[in-house]
């Protein structure tokens, strides 16, 4: 398989007004083969989100090259679904039409639009709320039409920051496994950021892991687990504790370091 | 414990809280008739209820003597409107432009907060001199007045408007033009509609004042004409019949704000 996403040397310099410039990575190198689910776990603060932001195109390297489907990263990139940790929807619109915005986007009349994301809304169980508010739904209600709105599209990269971290246990639990239904037969590729490692190896095919902030690739794991998988069920398979276990030794240090330093500059 | 058995306390029943409204009217009228009859306030300066609201009555008679009431109100009426929307407008493009160019933003922001401080009724005067005692002078204090409201609140909106929403509309597709028509028009309007009571109580207040400053129709004009005879029962009869008015215009705008935040949850509102 190509690979669908590849980072080469990715470096980030941020240069926030009146503060002095800081390095939020520094020379990441990472290949994401076509149809794999990859997840980038490490501590607040180390960058990983900042890596998906770099990919989509929403902000430019300092250095490096990224690229999606051989095709270098130079603006805001329309052919990706992204995920965001914060309520994305636009709380004017009602589902169906947030839904529908990808395609009004593209210049697709009323009926196409109607065609396909009756459908959509109708496979993330929020076809009897299609004329509600976003305020009117639950989180994961809204977090379902969020990936509606992405899929509708069909694009073949799915990023995914931190996107359940909001959500209650068994909420997150529930949209983890239909996550994993959406995107069993599907080929898409995800990349997806959290700094929930159990959260990480329950989804994934590959871990990787990052060094608190300047942000590097500290380690990268193949996760061994059996497909389909049930998020609440795999913890116990065999394999998940030892697997936790050695990233989490990798992951440990990082956060500590990554809560010291917060200390430091907190006082 | 079964539920809608509880007795309502009577403080929280609707009925009780409408007829104490309604108490507290009738007192404050009763009191100043009373006070009117018995030679406590003198009706040469306060008037009376029972004086200044068959005033009224006769104003809106047919063949009147003081002049056409419906035409007033009409004046007051297209002056208010005509400076709300300019006002509104003018603030929206202006405010829109400044939050989305920091430069113009920084360079304008000196001098207006200087027009903001000026209190914007003394305005009046050089407005009746430049633009003449008709139209045109009533509508700029108006437009003076509401600007600057809608302006900060537009200013605020676009400038402060969620960056995650813009990033996921520009990732679904939204070029430059969708994304101001998508995001940040529509988070301007809410906060427009939020100061909407605000900005039109505002022209309206405008247009009254300068009519009374200066004009030969509206109802500012009717109370300086009532003024200049000494006729406190034509003051009092042009205020109450003011105050009806904007209450008719607040609660129509009302509705409107209404029927247009169903999409924000009830507390902000």
């Amino acid at each position: 398989m190509p690979p669908s996403i590849t980072l080469r040397g990715v470096s980030k310099v941020y240069r926030p007004p009146k503060k002095p410039p800081y390095l939020a990575i520094d020379g990441v190198d990472l290949d994401v083969d076509q149809g794999r689910f990859v997840s980038v776990v490490g501590p607040s603060g180390c960058g990983k989100s900042t890596i998906l932001a770099l990919v989509a195109g929403l902000i430019t390297a300092t250095s490096g090259t990224i690229t999606i489907r051989d095709d270098p990263v130079r603006a805001v990139r329309t052919d990706v679904g992204f995920l965001f940790q914060r309520d994305a929807l636009l709380p004017w619109r009602t589902v169906r039409e947030n839904v529908s915005l990808a395609l009004r986007f593209r210049g697709l009349g009323h009926r196409e639009i109607a065609d396909r994301v009756d459908p959509w809304l109708a496979r993330v169980g929020l076809a009897p709320f299609a004329d509600n508010f976003p305020h009117e739904l639950s989180g994961g209600m809204r977090k379902r039409a969020q990936l509606a709105q992405s899929l509708v599209v069909d694009p073949s990269v799915l990023l995914m920051d931190e996107p359940f971290s909001a959500l209650d246990v068994q909420t997150r639990n529930l949209m983890e496994n239909e996550l994993l239904e959406l995107w069993g037969a599907s080929g898409k590729t995800v990349l997806f950021i959290t700094h929930d490692l159990e959260e990480a190896i329950a989804l994934s095919d590959e871990l990787v892991v990052m060094t608190a902030g300047p942000g590097r690739i500290k380690a990268r794991y193949p996760v061994p687990l059996p497909r389909p998988r049930n998020v609440s069920e795999v913890r116990f398979a065999p394999g998940f504790v030892s697997l936790y276990e050695r990233a989490w030794s990798d992951l440990r240090d990082e956060v500590l370091r990554s809560y010291e330093r917060s200390l430091r500059s907190a006082s | 414990m079964t539920l809608g058995v509880e007795r309502i306390p009577l403080a929280r029943r609707d009925w009780f809280v409408r007829a104490l409204q309604l108490g507290v009217i009738l007192f404050f009228i009763g009191a100043w008739e009373g006070l009117g009859r018995a030679g406590v306030l003198d009706p040469f300066y306060y008037s009376r209820p029972s004086l200044f609201l068959p005033r009224i009555a006769e104003w809106f008679a047919p063949g009147s003597t003081a002049g056409d009431i419906w035409l007033d109100i009409r004046v007051t009426l297209t002056e208010t409107v005509l400076g709300f929307v300019i006002g509104t407008l003018l603030g929206l493009i202006v405010g829109y432009a400044f939050a989305r160019n920091r430069l113009l933003g920084l360079a304008f922001d000196p001098l207006l907060s200087m027009f903001n401080a000026i209190p914007r009724l003394v305005l009046a005067p050089v407005f009746i001199l430049a633009f003449g005692i008709d139209l045109a002078s009533k509508v700029a204090l108006g437009v003076t007045l509401v600007f600057f409201i809608v302006f900060f609140a537009t200013f605020a909106a676009v400038r402060d408007v969620d960056q995650t929403l813009v990033d996921n509309v520009r990732i679904l597709g939204a070029r430059r033009r969708d994304v101001t028509f998508e995001v940040l028009l529509p988070a301007a309007f809410s906060a427009i509609v939020a100061s909407l009571r605000t900005s039109a109580g505002f022209a309206f207040a405008g247009a009254v004042v300068a009519e009374y400053i200066g004009s030969n129709a509206g109802l500012g004009r009717r109370i300086a004409t009532a003024e200049a005879f000494f006729d406190s029962t034509g003051v009092f009869g042009g205020i109450v019949l003011i105050a009806l008015l904007a209450l008719l215009l607040d609660s129509l705008l009302q509705l409107a704000e209404g029927r247009s935040s169903r999409w924000k949850p009830r507390r902000e509102r």
